[in-house]
């Protein structure tokens, strides 16, 4: 759609402009002030030029936190990503019971985070939870706040729960966009299913699943409640991922340099990958038409 | 045909299950939670739920998250629809960028913006207030009720605009008379969204509280840390935040894909 060139359009996203730069811009130069300085107390400020950052990006803590965070994000899209796509194709299209179906899959989405924590850290405690009591009566050792790897297991399986929904309802809106014509004329060209799957199905959600793959990568590359509430980042620092990590150093030990620098550091990842994607994006929307 | 139905039902009793133990803890007694394990509750009761509902400090918590969730709806909304107008209509200087620059915004980490945030309130004076909360969460809500809005506002046709100023309406009447009821339902799952984030968001509904506007989430969180083993009613109260999303979703239920495609398919 063409569409009309005036500048006084400005007027209309004032207010827009004003609240987000009050909420984003002015913290966000308060962060940078502080990347850039040195503090010994009284509200005295040094220049402390690059020293924190190289500080941060040396530091082993961050190396760390860096990798989890990565490693955590890669298992949670490449179990969510495909699961969420097959729910998605074997949900009913039409009937009685889309609505059902569709208001118990959103559920766990609407759950405040840190409640999400205390269902999974209740469900897999040994003692009182109904995973782990059944897991130990099975004969399986587990203990998520002792063993990292049950601690990281526990975390997937709970994000996994969380959030696939999220990609169910997308992928499931973009296939109730494929007008029935299409699924005829595979029919009437004898396509297989996975046929009809890679050359009808997927280039029509390709736009949604971007927008899911975006959304889940955000998310999990921003989880903070949810491994604070279960495992608290522990057992050691196995679960401390970069927001844990972060708000540790910023609240917990007032280290303000080395968080801000590690904040603007981590923001600019999340924007690096923002704008590949919003690019893709643009780009798919000038293919389109 | 069969397998399907399979599929879809494990993975709804796999999404249930964990909902399920936290309602049936809800409905114990400390004492049966602790020494016996069962499927089911043996001694039924509800004292878990009187605990919350006659203690101020617990449902105060419920009536704090309430308010900001819906300052935050309405501040989001007012401003957004304007200007998800603007970009759905307009070209005008800067436009691509700024909408970018929005977008960055849903992207940014809370924990990021925790003690900047802390620091802007304390030092305007918002400080534990339930307006602090509400504006901080149209960080990322803002940005998204934007987005979502201007897919919506872009499927209407222009001539109906142009029809309307021909027809001698002005801009705010022809947006508040004709516009805005045409997407609606735009608004509506823009509005869903809005209250989804704010009510589930804690860090930093947390950080800018104390006392006055201590929101559900942080003071469950806190009654963890401080006596930390009354889990009969941390699962009530667990249970009592499900139930307004429940009440959302069966309101938006039929635009909910639709919302969740954000209005871009």
């Amino acid at each position: 759609m063409n569409k009309w060139s005036d500048n006084r359009a400005w007027w209309l996203v004032l207010p827009v402009v004003l609240i987000v730069a009050f909420s984003a811009v002015i913290p966000l130069m308060t962060v940078v002030n502080y990347a850039f300085q040195d503090t010994f107390g009284n509200n005295e400020f040094y220049w402390a030029g690059i020293e924190w950052f190289q500080e941060v990006l040396r530091s082993d803590r961050f190396h760390g936190a860096l990798g989890r965070q990565f490693l955590f994000s890669f298992i949670i899209l490449s179990i969510e990503i495909p699961l969420g796509i097959a729910i998605a194709l074997a949900m009913p299209k039409k009937g009685l019971w889309v609505p059902f179906c569709l208001i118990l899959m959103a559920l766990p989405l609407l759950i405040p985070w840190n409640v999400v924590g205390t269902i999974w850290q209740i469900f897999g405690r040994i003692d009182i939870g109904l995973l782990g009591a059944t897991l130990d009566g099975l004969g399986i050792e587990y203990n998520y706040t002792q063993n990292a790897l049950d601690a990281w297991v526990t975390l997937i399986v709970m994000d996994v729960w969380h959030w696939t929904s999220l990609v169910v309802l997308l992928c499931y809106a973009g296939l109730q966009s494929i007008p029935d014509a299409y699924y005829q004329a595979a029919r009437i060209d004898g396509a297989s299913k996975w046929a009809t799957f890679r050359f009808i199905q997927l280039p029509k959600m390709n736009r949604v699943l971007l927008i899911a793959v975006l959304l889940r990568f955000m998310d999990s590359f921003m989880i903070y409640t949810e491994p604070f509430v279960v495992t608290g980042g522990g057992p050691g620092n196995a679960t401390t991922f970069l927001s844990i990590d972060l708000v540790q150093m910023a609240i917990g030990q007032f280290d303000l340099g080395p968080a801000a620098a590690m904040s603007l550091v981590y923001f600019l990842i999340i924007l690096l990958f923002s704008w590949v994607f919003f690019t893709v994006m643009s780009y798919l929307d000038r293919a389109e038409s | 045909m069969k397998t399907k139905a399979l599929v879809t039902i494990l993975y709804i009793v796999f999404l249930l299950l964990p909902i399920y133990w936290l309602l049936n803890m809800s409905l114990k007694t400390n004492e049966e939670i602790l020494s016996t394990f069962s499927l089911w509750p043996q001694d039924l009761t509800f004292a878990n739920y009187m605990v919350i509902f006659t203690d101020p400090s617990w449902y105060n918590g419920y009536i704090n998250s309430t308010i900001y969730v819906v300052l935050n709806t309405i501040i989001t909304l007012l401003v957004a629809l304007p200007a998800a107008y603007a970009f759905s209509r307009y070209n005008f200087m800067g436009d691509k960028h700024l909408f970018f620059w929005l977008l960055t915004n849903r992207m940014a980490p809370p924990a990021v913006f925790a003690l900047p945030f802390f620091q802007l309130y304390s030092a305007v004076g918002l400080f534990d207030t339930h307006i602090a909360v509400a504006l901080a969460h149209c960080l990322f809500n803002i940005p998204l009720a934007v987005w979502i809005l201007e897919g919506f506002m872009s499927g209407v046709p222009r001539e109906i605009d142009e029809t309307a100023y021909i027809d001698g309406y002005s801009f705010p009447r022809f947006f508040t008379r004709i516009f805005t009821p045409m997407i609606s339902s735009g608004i509506g799952v823009a509005a869903f969204f809005c209250f989804m984030f704010s009510w589930v968001e804690l860090l930093l509904a947390r950080t800018l509280t104390s006392v006055d506007a201590k929101s559900i989430s942080a003071t469950m969180t806190r009654t963890v840390s401080a006596s930390g083993l009354d889990w009969g009613v941390l699962a009530a109260a667990g249970i009592l935040t499900i139930i307004p999303g429940i009440l959302v979703i069966y309101f938006v239920r039929n635009y909910i894909a639709k919302g969740f495609a954000l209005g871009r398919v």
